[in-house]
Protein backbone atom coordinates (compact mmCIF):
# COMPACT_ATOMS: atom_id res chain seq x y z
CA UNK A 1 0.00 0.00 0.00
CA UNK A 2 1.12 3.50 -0.98
CA UNK A 3 0.02 6.30 0.78
CA UNK A 4 -1.27 9.33 -2.25
CA UNK A 5 -2.64 12.09 -1.56
CA UNK A 6 -5.66 13.39 -4.66
CA UNK A 7 -7.36 16.57 -4.58
CA UNK A 8 -11.01 15.88 -5.88
CA UNK A 9 -13.45 18.33 -6.70
CA UNK A 10 -11.17 21.13 -4.48
CA UNK A 11 -10.44 19.05 -0.84
CA UNK A 12 -7.14 17.32 -0.40
CA UNK A 13 -7.69 13.89 0.38
CA UNK A 14 -5.03 11.14 1.55
CA UNK A 15 -5.73 7.79 0.88
CA UNK A 16 -4.38 4.11 0.61
CA UNK A 17 -3.74 2.73 -2.84
CA UNK A 18 -2.42 -0.24 -4.32
CA UNK A 19 -0.17 0.00 -7.59
CA UNK A 20 -2.56 -1.96 -9.08
CA UNK A 21 -5.68 -0.39 -8.42
CA UNK A 22 -7.55 1.80 -11.05
CA UNK A 23 -8.38 4.95 -10.39
CA UNK A 24 -11.72 5.00 -11.58
CA UNK A 25 -12.71 1.88 -8.90
CA UNK A 26 -10.67 4.31 -6.49
CA UNK A 27 -13.15 7.38 -6.82
CA UNK A 28 -15.81 5.39 -6.69
CA UNK A 29 -15.65 3.13 -4.15
CA UNK A 30 -12.68 4.84 -1.84
CA UNK A 31 -13.73 8.71 -2.20
CA UNK A 32 -17.41 7.83 -2.28
CA UNK A 33 -17.84 10.31 -5.70
CA UNK A 34 -20.28 7.67 -7.76
CA UNK A 35 -21.21 10.23 -10.77
CA UNK A 36 -18.63 8.27 -13.17
CA UNK A 37 -19.38 4.91 -14.33
CA UNK A 38 -18.09 1.94 -15.50
CA UNK A 39 -19.10 1.35 -18.90
CA UNK A 40 -16.20 -0.67 -20.81
CA UNK A 41 -13.36 -0.81 -18.45
CA UNK A 42 -11.06 0.01 -21.92
CA UNK A 43 -10.89 3.47 -22.77
CA UNK A 44 -14.08 3.07 -26.07
CA UNK A 45 -16.97 4.42 -23.76
CA UNK A 46 -16.39 7.81 -22.20
CA UNK A 47 -19.04 7.05 -19.20
CA UNK A 48 -15.88 6.94 -16.89
CA UNK A 49 -14.32 10.42 -17.93
CA UNK A 50 -12.91 13.04 -15.35
CA UNK A 51 -11.34 16.25 -15.16
CA UNK A 52 -7.67 15.44 -14.28
CA UNK A 53 -5.42 18.73 -14.29
CA UNK A 54 -8.47 20.49 -16.21
CA UNK A 55 -8.22 17.87 -19.01
CA UNK A 56 -10.92 15.43 -19.84
CA UNK A 57 -9.27 12.13 -19.30
CA UNK A 58 -11.17 8.14 -18.81
CA UNK A 59 -10.05 7.13 -15.56
CA UNK A 60 -10.63 3.74 -16.51
CA UNK A 61 -7.34 4.09 -18.15
CA UNK A 62 -5.31 5.52 -15.04
CA UNK A 63 -4.29 3.64 -11.75
CA UNK A 64 -4.75 5.31 -8.66
CA UNK A 65 -1.16 6.33 -8.12
CA UNK A 66 -0.51 8.01 -11.15
CA UNK A 67 -2.76 10.52 -9.64
CA UNK A 68 -0.85 10.96 -6.49
CA UNK A 69 -0.92 15.46 -6.09
CA UNK A 70 -2.93 16.19 -9.15
CA UNK A 71 -6.45 17.57 -9.25
CA UNK A 72 -9.23 15.89 -9.65
CA UNK A 73 -13.09 17.17 -10.56
CA UNK A 74 -15.84 15.00 -11.45
CA UNK A 75 -19.88 15.78 -11.99
CA UNK A 76 -20.04 16.39 -8.04
CA UNK A 77 -17.62 19.18 -8.10
CA UNK A 78 -19.10 20.96 -11.06
CA UNK A 79 -22.58 20.90 -9.84
CA UNK A 80 -21.32 22.38 -6.62
CA UNK A 81 -22.87 25.63 -6.29
CA UNK A 82 -25.83 24.76 -8.13
CA UNK A 83 -26.65 23.06 -11.77
CA UNK A 84 -24.36 24.82 -14.32
CA UNK A 85 -26.36 26.23 -17.58
CA UNK A 86 -25.45 23.02 -19.40
CA UNK A 87 -26.98 20.75 -17.42
CA UNK A 88 -29.99 22.79 -16.97
CA UNK A 89 -30.30 22.34 -20.77
CA UNK A 90 -29.80 18.55 -20.62
CA UNK A 91 -32.97 18.46 -18.28
CA UNK A 92 -35.11 20.75 -19.99
CA UNK A 93 -34.10 19.33 -23.46
CA UNK A 94 -35.13 15.70 -21.78
CA UNK A 95 -31.78 14.94 -23.35
CA UNK A 96 -30.66 11.71 -21.67
CA UNK A 97 -32.76 8.33 -21.23
CA UNK A 98 -31.53 6.19 -17.99
CA UNK A 99 -28.13 8.62 -17.68
CA UNK A 100 -25.16 6.15 -17.74
CA UNK A 101 -23.31 8.22 -20.41
CA UNK A 102 -24.07 11.61 -18.78
CA UNK A 103 -21.62 12.23 -16.35
CA UNK A 104 -19.18 11.43 -19.06
CA UNK A 105 -20.67 13.70 -22.13
CA UNK A 106 -21.05 16.60 -19.29
CA UNK A 107 -17.37 16.72 -18.58
CA UNK A 108 -17.04 16.39 -22.50
CA UNK A 109 -19.27 18.81 -23.14
CA UNK A 110 -17.88 21.24 -20.11
CA UNK A 111 -14.55 21.08 -21.68
CA UNK A 112 -15.73 21.89 -25.06
CA UNK A 113 -17.68 24.78 -24.11
CA UNK A 114 -14.71 26.47 -22.03
CA UNK A 115 -12.73 26.16 -24.81
CA UNK A 116 -14.82 27.47 -27.62
CA UNK A 117 -18.01 28.54 -26.84
CA UNK A 118 -18.76 28.90 -30.32
CA UNK A 119 -19.00 25.26 -31.70
CA UNK A 120 -19.91 24.60 -34.49
CA UNK A 121 -21.94 20.80 -34.84
CA UNK A 122 -19.10 19.11 -36.10
CA UNK A 123 -16.84 20.44 -32.93
CA UNK A 124 -19.35 19.23 -30.85
CA UNK A 125 -19.76 15.47 -32.79
CA UNK A 126 -15.94 15.30 -32.27
CA UNK A 127 -15.87 16.39 -28.68
CA UNK A 128 -18.38 13.69 -27.70
CA UNK A 129 -16.81 11.38 -30.22
CA UNK A 130 -15.32 9.57 -27.52
CA UNK A 131 -18.75 9.04 -25.42
CA UNK A 132 -21.02 6.32 -26.40
CA UNK A 133 -25.28 6.73 -25.19
CA UNK A 134 -27.14 3.60 -25.74
CA UNK A 135 -30.24 5.26 -25.77
CA UNK A 136 -31.06 8.33 -27.07
CA UNK A 137 -29.74 8.55 -30.60
CA UNK A 138 -27.45 11.29 -29.34
CA UNK A 139 -29.76 14.07 -30.89
CA UNK A 140 -31.30 15.82 -27.91
CA UNK A 141 -27.55 15.78 -26.32
CA UNK A 142 -26.48 17.58 -29.10
CA UNK A 143 -29.37 19.95 -29.27
CA UNK A 144 -28.72 20.90 -25.68
CA UNK A 145 -24.90 21.16 -26.33
CA UNK A 146 -25.69 23.86 -29.01
CA UNK A 147 -28.52 25.85 -27.32
CA UNK A 148 -25.53 26.62 -25.03
CA UNK A 149 -23.77 29.10 -27.42
CA UNK A 150 -22.68 32.40 -26.45
CA UNK B 1 -11.81 -3.86 -13.52
CA UNK B 2 -9.04 -4.84 -11.02
CA UNK B 3 -5.56 -6.04 -12.67
CA UNK B 4 -5.09 -9.50 -11.23
CA UNK B 5 -1.60 -9.46 -10.74
CA UNK B 6 0.85 -7.64 -9.04
CA UNK B 7 3.50 -5.21 -9.41
CA UNK B 8 5.45 -2.17 -8.05
CA UNK B 9 5.31 1.30 -8.88
CA UNK B 10 7.94 4.43 -9.58
CA UNK B 11 8.10 7.39 -10.62
CA UNK B 12 11.81 8.35 -11.16
CA UNK B 13 12.47 12.41 -11.50
CA UNK B 14 15.40 12.09 -14.60
CA UNK B 15 16.09 10.13 -17.28
CA UNK B 16 19.55 9.04 -15.89
CA UNK B 17 17.34 7.88 -12.39
CA UNK B 18 14.89 6.13 -15.00
CA UNK B 19 17.77 4.04 -17.79
CA UNK B 20 19.44 3.29 -13.81
CA UNK B 21 16.22 1.03 -12.87
CA UNK B 22 15.54 -0.18 -16.33
CA UNK B 23 19.18 -1.45 -16.30
CA UNK B 24 18.27 -2.92 -13.37
CA UNK B 25 15.08 -4.64 -13.65
CA UNK B 26 15.67 -5.40 -17.63
CA UNK B 27 12.95 -7.28 -19.02
CA UNK B 28 11.03 -7.28 -15.80
CA UNK B 29 9.91 -3.79 -16.24
CA UNK B 30 7.48 -2.15 -18.33
CA UNK B 31 7.69 1.73 -19.07
CA UNK B 32 4.45 4.12 -18.17
CA UNK B 33 3.82 7.36 -19.60
CA UNK B 34 -0.10 8.07 -20.90
CA UNK B 35 -0.78 4.41 -19.99
CA UNK B 36 -4.30 4.75 -22.95
CA UNK B 37 -2.82 1.18 -23.85
CA UNK B 38 -0.76 -0.16 -21.16
CA UNK B 39 -3.22 -0.56 -18.78
CA UNK B 40 -5.80 -2.77 -20.88
CA UNK B 41 -3.22 -4.80 -21.55
CA UNK B 42 -2.97 -5.14 -17.90
CA UNK B 43 -6.11 -6.12 -17.48
CA UNK B 44 -6.96 -7.75 -20.33
CA UNK B 45 -4.00 -9.80 -21.15
CA UNK B 46 -1.16 -11.97 -19.58
CA UNK B 47 1.20 -8.96 -19.75
CA UNK B 48 2.51 -9.09 -15.96
CA UNK B 49 5.49 -6.47 -15.66
CA UNK B 50 7.49 -6.79 -12.36
CA UNK B 51 7.37 -3.09 -12.07
CA UNK B 52 5.85 0.16 -13.87
CA UNK B 53 8.59 2.84 -14.68
CA UNK B 54 6.11 6.18 -14.98
CA UNK B 55 8.33 8.79 -16.59
CA UNK B 56 5.72 11.78 -15.58
CA UNK B 57 7.68 12.93 -13.23
CA UNK B 58 10.68 13.66 -15.80
CA UNK B 59 9.63 17.17 -16.62
CA UNK B 60 12.24 17.50 -19.98
CA UNK B 61 10.55 14.84 -21.49
CA UNK B 62 7.00 16.75 -22.10
CA UNK B 63 8.85 19.45 -24.28
CA UNK B 64 8.09 20.79 -28.12
CA UNK B 65 11.26 22.16 -29.06
CA UNK B 66 11.66 23.67 -32.79
CA UNK B 67 15.32 25.17 -33.43
CA UNK B 68 17.47 25.53 -36.92
CA UNK B 69 14.70 23.17 -38.38
CA UNK B 70 14.96 20.58 -36.12
CA UNK B 71 11.68 19.59 -34.36
CA UNK B 72 11.88 17.56 -30.88
CA UNK B 73 8.43 15.65 -29.52
CA UNK B 74 9.74 14.23 -25.85
CA UNK B 75 8.33 11.29 -24.93
CA UNK B 76 5.79 12.93 -22.54
CA UNK B 77 4.28 14.88 -25.14
CA UNK B 78 0.16 13.97 -25.83
CA UNK B 79 -1.30 14.01 -28.82
CA UNK B 80 -3.65 17.22 -27.73
CA UNK B 81 -0.42 18.76 -27.14
CA UNK B 82 0.94 18.37 -30.44
CA UNK B 83 -2.89 19.53 -31.81
CA UNK B 84 -2.44 22.35 -29.97
CA UNK B 85 0.64 23.59 -31.20
CA UNK B 86 1.23 26.13 -33.58
CA UNK B 87 4.69 25.10 -34.62
CA UNK B 88 3.88 21.48 -35.14
CA UNK B 89 0.74 23.11 -37.29
CA UNK B 90 2.35 25.49 -39.48
CA UNK B 91 5.77 23.43 -40.17
CA UNK B 92 4.53 19.86 -40.07
CA UNK B 93 1.23 19.79 -40.86
CA UNK B 94 0.97 15.78 -41.35
CA UNK B 95 1.89 15.37 -37.64
CA UNK B 96 -1.41 17.90 -36.43
CA UNK B 97 -3.70 16.15 -38.84
CA UNK B 98 -2.63 12.34 -38.24
CA UNK B 99 -2.85 13.46 -34.74
CA UNK B 100 -6.43 14.79 -34.91
CA UNK B 101 -7.70 11.71 -35.89
CA UNK B 102 -6.23 9.64 -33.12
CA UNK B 103 -9.10 8.34 -30.56
CA UNK B 104 -11.09 10.85 -29.21
CA UNK B 105 -10.50 13.73 -26.77
CA UNK B 106 -10.48 11.80 -23.79
CA UNK B 107 -8.08 9.71 -25.51
CA UNK B 108 -5.86 12.33 -27.06
CA UNK B 109 -5.46 14.50 -23.63
CA UNK B 110 -3.28 11.45 -22.06
CA UNK B 111 -1.97 9.27 -24.59
CA UNK B 112 1.47 9.88 -26.42
CA UNK B 113 2.56 9.91 -29.86
CA UNK B 114 5.93 8.18 -28.21
CA UNK B 115 3.61 5.88 -26.63
CA UNK B 116 1.72 5.09 -29.90
CA UNK B 117 5.13 4.28 -31.68
CA UNK B 118 6.21 2.03 -28.63
CA UNK B 119 2.93 -0.05 -28.88
CA UNK B 120 3.17 -0.02 -32.53
CA UNK B 121 -0.12 -1.48 -33.68
CA UNK B 122 -0.13 -1.77 -37.14
CA UNK B 123 -2.99 1.03 -37.60
CA UNK B 124 -1.44 3.57 -35.76
CA UNK B 125 -2.41 6.90 -37.24
CA UNK B 126 1.32 8.49 -36.23
CA UNK B 127 2.81 6.29 -38.57
CA UNK B 128 2.79 7.42 -41.74
CA UNK B 129 3.74 10.65 -40.73
CA UNK B 130 6.59 9.81 -38.98
CA UNK B 131 7.50 7.82 -42.01
CA UNK B 132 7.07 10.44 -44.94
CA UNK B 133 8.65 13.30 -42.11
CA UNK B 134 12.07 10.48 -42.11
CA UNK B 135 11.49 11.00 -38.20
CA UNK B 136 14.35 9.66 -35.72
CA UNK B 137 13.58 8.04 -33.00
CA UNK B 138 15.92 8.96 -30.32
CA UNK B 139 16.42 6.31 -27.08
CA UNK B 140 18.56 6.31 -24.40
CA UNK B 141 20.02 3.43 -22.30
CA UNK B 142 22.34 3.54 -19.25
CA UNK B 143 25.48 2.95 -21.79
CA UNK B 144 24.69 6.01 -23.68
CA UNK B 145 22.34 7.41 -26.22
CA UNK B 146 21.31 6.78 -29.84
CA UNK B 147 19.41 7.51 -32.83
CA UNK B 148 17.04 5.07 -34.93
CA UNK B 149 15.58 5.62 -38.07
CA UNK B 150 11.78 5.19 -38.05
CA UNK B 151 11.96 3.50 -41.03
CA UNK B 152 14.39 0.85 -39.45
CA UNK B 153 11.89 0.97 -35.83
CA UNK B 154 8.65 -0.87 -36.76
CA UNK B 155 9.53 -4.54 -37.08
CA UNK B 156 6.17 -6.04 -36.63
CA UNK B 157 2.99 -5.87 -35.03
CA UNK B 158 3.78 -4.84 -31.42
CA UNK B 159 7.25 -5.28 -32.02
CA UNK B 160 10.09 -2.38 -32.81
CA UNK B 161 13.55 -1.91 -32.54
CA UNK B 162 13.74 -0.96 -29.01
CA UNK B 163 15.88 -3.50 -26.37
CA UNK B 164 15.64 -4.09 -23.23
CA UNK B 165 16.90 -1.17 -20.52
CA UNK B 166 15.91 1.16 -23.58
CA UNK B 167 14.19 4.41 -22.86
CA UNK B 168 12.82 6.43 -25.52
CA UNK B 169 13.17 9.99 -24.99
CA UNK B 170 11.77 11.48 -27.89
CA UNK B 171 11.37 12.10 -31.68
CA UNK B 172 13.59 14.36 -33.61
CA UNK B 173 12.49 15.67 -37.30
CA UNK B 174 13.66 18.04 -39.58
CA UNK B 175 11.62 20.29 -41.33
CA UNK B 176 11.08 19.73 -44.96
CA UNK B 177 12.97 22.85 -47.19
CA UNK B 178 10.86 22.53 -49.95
CA UNK B 179 7.74 24.19 -50.60
CA UNK B 180 5.07 21.26 -49.99
CA UNK B 181 1.18 19.68 -49.49
CA UNK B 182 0.63 16.81 -47.07
CA UNK B 183 -2.62 14.80 -46.46
CA UNK B 184 -3.39 12.54 -44.18
CA UNK B 185 -6.48 10.43 -45.12
CA UNK B 186 -8.17 7.72 -42.71
CA UNK B 187 -10.80 5.32 -42.41
CA UNK B 188 -12.32 3.91 -39.13
CA UNK B 189 -15.97 2.38 -39.11
CA UNK B 190 -17.51 5.85 -37.93
CA UNK B 191 -15.97 9.10 -37.42
CA UNK B 192 -15.24 8.78 -33.90
CA UNK B 193 -13.05 6.54 -31.59
CA UNK B 194 -12.04 3.94 -33.72
CA UNK B 195 -8.76 2.32 -35.11
CA UNK B 196 -7.93 2.75 -38.77
CA UNK B 197 -9.21 0.53 -41.32
CA UNK B 198 -6.51 1.61 -43.21
CA UNK B 199 -4.72 4.54 -43.98
CA UNK B 200 -2.40 6.85 -46.14
CA UNK B 201 0.00 9.87 -45.92
CA UNK B 202 1.64 11.83 -48.62
CA UNK B 203 4.09 14.60 -48.81
CA UNK B 204 3.97 16.22 -52.35
CA UNK B 205 6.94 19.05 -53.21
CA UNK B 206 6.11 21.74 -55.86
CA UNK B 207 8.50 20.27 -58.07
CA UNK B 208 6.73 17.07 -57.86
CA UNK B 209 8.76 15.26 -55.14
CA UNK B 210 6.37 12.13 -53.18
CA UNK B 211 6.65 10.86 -50.01
CA UNK B 212 3.63 7.94 -49.46
CA UNK B 213 3.05 5.66 -46.67
CA UNK B 214 0.66 3.44 -45.53
CA UNK B 215 -0.88 2.06 -42.29
CA UNK B 216 -2.93 -0.55 -41.06
CA UNK B 217 -2.57 -2.22 -44.62
CA UNK B 218 0.18 -4.93 -43.52
CA UNK B 219 2.38 -5.78 -40.22
CA UNK B 220 4.38 -2.43 -39.85
CA UNK B 221 3.47 0.59 -41.38
CA UNK B 222 5.02 1.36 -44.79
CA UNK B 223 7.07 3.64 -47.39
CA UNK B 224 5.46 3.47 -50.46
CA UNK B 225 9.15 3.50 -52.72
CA UNK B 226 7.85 2.14 -55.72
CA UNK B 227 4.79 4.56 -56.08
CA UNK B 228 7.03 6.92 -55.31
CA UNK B 229 9.31 6.20 -57.82
CA UNK B 230 7.07 6.32 -60.41
CA UNK B 231 5.77 9.34 -59.40
CA UNK B 232 8.75 11.26 -58.71
CA UNK B 233 9.32 14.59 -61.16
CA UNK B 234 5.38 13.80 -62.96
CA UNK B 235 2.00 15.97 -62.03
CA UNK B 236 -0.88 14.18 -61.37
CA UNK B 237 -3.33 12.87 -64.26
CA UNK B 238 -5.81 9.97 -64.62
CA UNK B 239 -2.98 7.84 -66.68
CA UNK B 240 -0.19 8.20 -63.90
CA UNK B 241 -2.93 7.68 -60.96
CA UNK B 242 -4.21 4.82 -62.28
CA UNK B 243 -0.58 3.53 -62.74
CA UNK B 244 -0.13 4.54 -59.33
CA UNK B 245 -3.27 2.89 -57.71
CA UNK B 246 -2.28 -0.58 -59.57
CA UNK B 247 1.33 -0.52 -57.96
CA UNK B 248 -0.77 -0.60 -54.10
CA UNK B 249 -0.90 -4.27 -54.67
CA UNK B 250 3.24 -4.80 -54.62
CA UNK B 251 3.42 -2.01 -51.42
CA UNK B 252 0.90 -3.41 -49.14
CA UNK B 253 -0.56 -6.80 -47.36
CA UNK B 254 -3.97 -5.99 -45.72
CA UNK B 255 -5.36 -8.75 -43.69
CA UNK B 256 -8.84 -9.43 -42.55
CA UNK B 257 -10.15 -8.46 -39.24
CA UNK B 258 -12.92 -7.41 -36.94
CA UNK B 259 -12.49 -4.27 -39.09
CA UNK B 260 -12.40 -4.97 -42.29
CA UNK B 261 -11.81 -7.62 -45.09
CA UNK B 262 -8.32 -8.03 -46.80
CA UNK B 263 -10.07 -7.55 -50.13
CA UNK B 264 -11.79 -4.45 -48.81
CA UNK B 265 -8.77 -2.89 -47.51
CA UNK B 266 -7.11 -3.96 -50.94
CA UNK B 267 -9.82 -1.73 -52.99
CA UNK B 268 -10.26 1.15 -50.83
CA UNK B 269 -6.48 1.84 -50.40
CA UNK B 270 -6.54 2.75 -53.74
CA UNK B 271 -9.16 5.35 -53.94
CA UNK B 272 -7.47 6.55 -50.77
CA UNK B 273 -4.26 7.29 -52.24
CA UNK B 274 -5.71 9.11 -55.28
CA UNK B 275 -7.63 11.27 -52.84
CA UNK B 276 -4.66 11.89 -50.71
CA UNK B 277 -2.19 12.62 -53.41
CA UNK B 278 -5.44 15.26 -54.98
CA UNK B 279 -5.22 16.72 -51.80
CA UNK B 280 -1.73 17.15 -50.92
CA UNK B 281 -1.32 18.31 -54.16
CA UNK B 282 -3.82 21.11 -53.54
CA UNK B 283 -2.49 22.02 -50.37
CA UNK B 284 0.75 23.02 -51.52
CA UNK B 285 -1.07 26.74 -52.36
CA UNK B 286 -3.94 26.54 -50.26
CA UNK B 287 -3.54 26.98 -46.72
CA UNK B 288 -4.01 24.14 -44.63
CA UNK B 289 -7.78 23.67 -43.16
CA UNK B 290 -9.05 21.56 -40.97
CA UNK B 291 -10.86 19.02 -42.75
CA UNK B 292 -10.77 15.70 -41.08
CA UNK B 293 -11.47 14.21 -45.07
CA UNK B 294 -12.35 10.93 -42.72
CA UNK B 295 -13.80 8.91 -45.64
CA UNK B 296 -17.31 7.20 -44.51
CA UNK B 297 -17.14 9.94 -41.78
S1 LIG C 1 -15.40 2.81 -18.77
FE1 LIG C 1 -13.77 4.11 -19.23
S2 LIG C 1 -14.04 4.52 -21.30
FE2 LIG C 1 -15.57 3.05 -20.91
S1 LIG D 1 -29.01 7.95 -21.80
FE1 LIG D 1 -28.69 5.84 -21.55
S2 LIG D 1 -26.67 5.61 -22.27
FE2 LIG D 1 -27.08 7.65 -22.72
Amino acid sequence: MSKIHIILNGERRSLHVEPNDILLDVIRDKMGAKSPKCGCDRGDCGACTIFLNGKSVKSCNILAIEADEQEIVTLEGLSENGLTKLQEKFINMNSFQCGFCAPGITIAATELLNHNPNPTLDDVKEALSGNLCRCTGYTPILDAIMSCKK
Amino acid sequence: MAISHEFEYIKPKTVNEAVDILAKYGSKASILAGGTDIVVKLKETPFNPEILVDIKGIDELSKIEFSNGVLKIGALVTFSELIDSEIVKTNFPLIHEASTTVASIGTRNRATIVGNICSAVPSLDSGPALLVYEADVIVKNNSGERKISIKDWFTGPKKTAIKEGDLVIGLEIKKPTDKHGTSYVKLGRYRGEDLAQAGVGVFVTESNNYKISFCALGPVPVRATIIENLLNGKSLDEKILNEAKELVEKVISPITDIRASKEYRMHIAKVMLERALLKAKERITSVYHETHDILGG
